[in-house]
């Protein structure tokens, strides 16, 4: 145990009196992406996560957070020293999917919990799901299916598709797909932190397609909107909060008006705690939160009802406090189903200029009360 | 497949390949003139997107902001070399490599402190905005301009080491260093602005090119590693050969990355046609590398054959 938990554990024993065994702070470990590129969303996550420890008084909870660099073994590696050095009991953080695929299955092996704020990848969803595995965000696919219901639903049937050449993206487009009734126009794997798109752009000018559908995620999505603005090829663009995000559109300007695209939260979203939280993340950090920082608002959320409600130590009934979800969530009423993943409604949003900001506005619903695919192979119940 | 199609890929080619020899420029002049191998090229292309964006947003004009990009990134390039990079050219190469790595780790970290962890918006100047049209096919106004750059500054760059005195001691430095200290020529001046040159021109093309793609962190290296294919390519230390290799893997990279998912595509279904095709086309112009690295070890235009 380090100076800083003893001395945490020691003042919050102070302030509850004494001989409360209860009263020990929960050490929770954050890993997420805090330098080079990846660094915006790994902020909001922390800054998200640290709101909502702020507004609750939060000395249930000692929080420790560290930078994974982008890289799986870096990842592993804190993972691993968290565990063992810092005692932590409950491990969050981590933003990319395959990071999540190192890291997930050795923390729960060692029955501690991980609750992702983001990552939900199909192996951990469906056979691979495990009784100390939350996802408090989405399953991978479900809100790429959800644009694929929108543009079905929209009269689009010669959608021509995009993502970069990696298990995340193969999963957005096999997600689109299985919900997208038309015929698919084209279909471009790009390179993974790829930054020029006039080869794709010029082949989606020639193939007759009626709309776009792009998961990009980060810088890769400011460029590619940035250059499509500027191509003259004007079919409309459909995507998901990744791609055009709070994190991203400031660097794609007015670029990203009308781009139309799925999340399960806007900032607009009209619930009390939404409300709540959107001020408040305003006030602390002087931007309006993304997707990400929603998801992490609520991971911390849950873990403090859970703490609230149960010993971290008795497992059986910390997991059934954390599977009653038992927070007010700013995307509105969601419930975990048997694999531990969110079963939610997915909206859709559009870009637009609101008072100088670029910003989503809240379209409407595009699936509801919706469980992911994975779920019926996962074996818990 | 439209004779349109494939003129506008070859145009893409051709842009790509131009801003690829701004980079790849500075970085064989240096290695050419001072023996340094310098892998914090990028960051200073980064620097000088960041400050372009920075500049723009602030007074409103990209092309203040191409000035004050290109400048920071001259500057930047300068103060590096006189406080650290000349203390490594007596060095062996590994010093260099470990020491302009750390350079890499200090200036990404640094830029993110300064303007912090969201990319930064730069707009193209209204100017340059919208399409023209080239008979064949629509093409961004933008982009052409940027093709129109690149021979501008492939040009000046070939009158200023061919015709002025200030090249033939670049072209004499890359021979004999000695010698021209002997005569007297002021080598480490020279050292400083070769070096400040090549950081000038890396600052110039991350500032141009930051008008089109995202402005972030870490932005400058993806190039670095493009930037060290094309030199590999066109014989290290020769500006020549850059342009040459920088012309191949840019339109190499972008006829692959669009006719090879199409070859593909006629005995594999069309999934996995998209999936092998966009892999092979990412690893072509490293397959071309070791090419020439098995045919031609040199490079194609070495400096000093």
């Amino acid at each position: 145990m380090t100076i800083r938990t003893t001395m945490t554990a020691g003042l919050a024993a102070l302030v509850l009196g004494t001989g409360a065994a209860a009263a020990d702070p929960v050490t929770v470990g954050l890993i997420t992406t805090l330098s080079g590129g990846g660094a915006g969303i790994g902020t909001d996550i922390r800054d998200g996560f640290q709101l909502a420890l702020d507004m609750n008084g939060g000395d249930s909870i000692h929080l420790v957070v560290e930078d994974d660099g982008r890289r799986p073994e870096q990842a592993v590696q804190i993972a691993d020293r968290m565990i063992q050095a810092e005692h932590a009991q409950i491990l969050t953080g981590i933003i990319w999917s395959n990071l999540a695929m190192a890291v997930i299955p050795a923390v729960t092996a060692q029955e501690v919990f991980y609750i992702s704020p983001n990552a939900g990848p199909s192996a951990l969803a469906g056979a691979g799901c495990n009784p100390y595995y939350f996802n408090a965000a989405w399953q991978n696919d479900m809100l790429h299916e959800a644009a694929g219901a929108y543009a079905s639903e929209h009269g689009m049937n010669h959608t021509f598709i995009l993502a970069p050449n990696y298990p995340a993206g193969t999963d957005a487009l096999t997600g689109f797909k299985r919900r997208y009734t038309g015929e698919i126009a084209g279909e471009i794997y790009t390179q993974l932190g790829q930054t020029d798109y006039a080869a794709e752009i010029a082949q989606i000018r020639a193939s007759g397609a009626d709309s776009v559908f792009i998961f990009l995620p980060g810088g890769m999505g400011i460029s590619f909107v940035r250059q499509y603005a500027q191509s003259g090829v004007d079919l409309p663009l459909i995507s998901t909060a990744f791609t055009v995000g709070q994190d991203s559109l400031p660097g794609m300007g007015e670029a990203a008006l009308g781009v139309v695209n799925a999340g399960q939260w806007s900032p607009d979203l009209d619930n009390e705690a939404n409300h709540a939280f959107v001020t408040a993340f305003r006030e602390a950090y002087g931007r309006t939160p993304s997707l990400y920082a929603s998801q992490a608002f609520d991971t911390a959320n849950l873990i403090l009802s859970a703490v609230a409600a149960a010993d971290v130590n008795d497992h059986e009934a910390f997991r059934a406090a954390l599977r009653a979800a038992d927070f007010a969530s700013v995307r509105g009423a969601f419930r975990f189903g048997n694999n531990q993943h969110p079963i939610q409604n997915v909206y859709m949003r559009e870009v637009v200029n609101a008072d100088g900001e670029i910003t989503n506005r809240l379209l409407g619903l595009a699936i509801a009360d919706y469980q992911d695919v994975f779920a019926s192979e996962c074996p818990m119940q | 497949m439209s004779a349109a199609l494939f003129f506008e890929q070859l145009l893409n080619g051709l842009q790509f390949g131009l801003m690829l020899f701004l980079m790849s420029a500075g970085l064989t002049l240096v290695f050419g003139v001072m023996g340094l191998i310098n892998l914090a090229h990028g960051s200073l292309y980064m620097l000088g997107a960041f400050f372009c964006a920075a500049a723009a947003s602030a007074t409103g004009n990209f092309w203040l902001g191409l000035i004050a990009g290109t400048a920071a990134a001259a500057a930047a390039g300068a103060l590096i070399e006189t406080a650290i990079l000349r203390r490594l050219y007596t060095r062996d190469h590994l010093d260099q490599v470990l020491a302009t790595y750390a350079l890499i780790l200090i200036l990404t970290e640094g830029t993110k402190i300064v303007f912090g962890p969201f990319p930064l918006y730069l707009n193209t100047p209204t100017l340059l905005q919208g399409t023209v049209n080239l008979g064949l096919t629509e093409y961004p106004l933008y982009r052409l301009a940027l093709i129109g750059f690149g021979l501008a500054v492939a040009l000046g760059l070939s009158l200023l080491i061919t015709r002025t005195r200030l090249g033939i001691r670049i072209r004499a430095g890359e021979n004999d260093r000695e010698m021209i200290a002997a005569l007297g020529v002021n080598i480490r001046a020279l050292y400083t602005l070769v070096f400040a040159l090549g950081a000038g021109l890396a600052g110039l093309a991350g500032a141009l090119v930051g008008a089109v793609q995202a402005v972030q962190v870490g932005m400058g290296e993806p190039v670095l590693i493009l930037a060290f294919v094309v030199i590999v390519i066109g014989g290290i230390g020769s500006i020549k050969g850059a342009m040459v290799g920088a012309l191949l893997v840019g339109i190499i990279d972008t006829m692959g990355r669009f006719l090879l998912p199409r070859a593909f595509g006629l005995f594999l279904d069309p999934s996995q046609a998209t999936v092998v095709g966009a892999a092979l086309a990412s690893m072509l112009i490293y397959l071309l590398m070791a090419l020439i690295l098995v045919l031609r070890p040199q490079g194609l235009f070495p400096a000093h054959a």
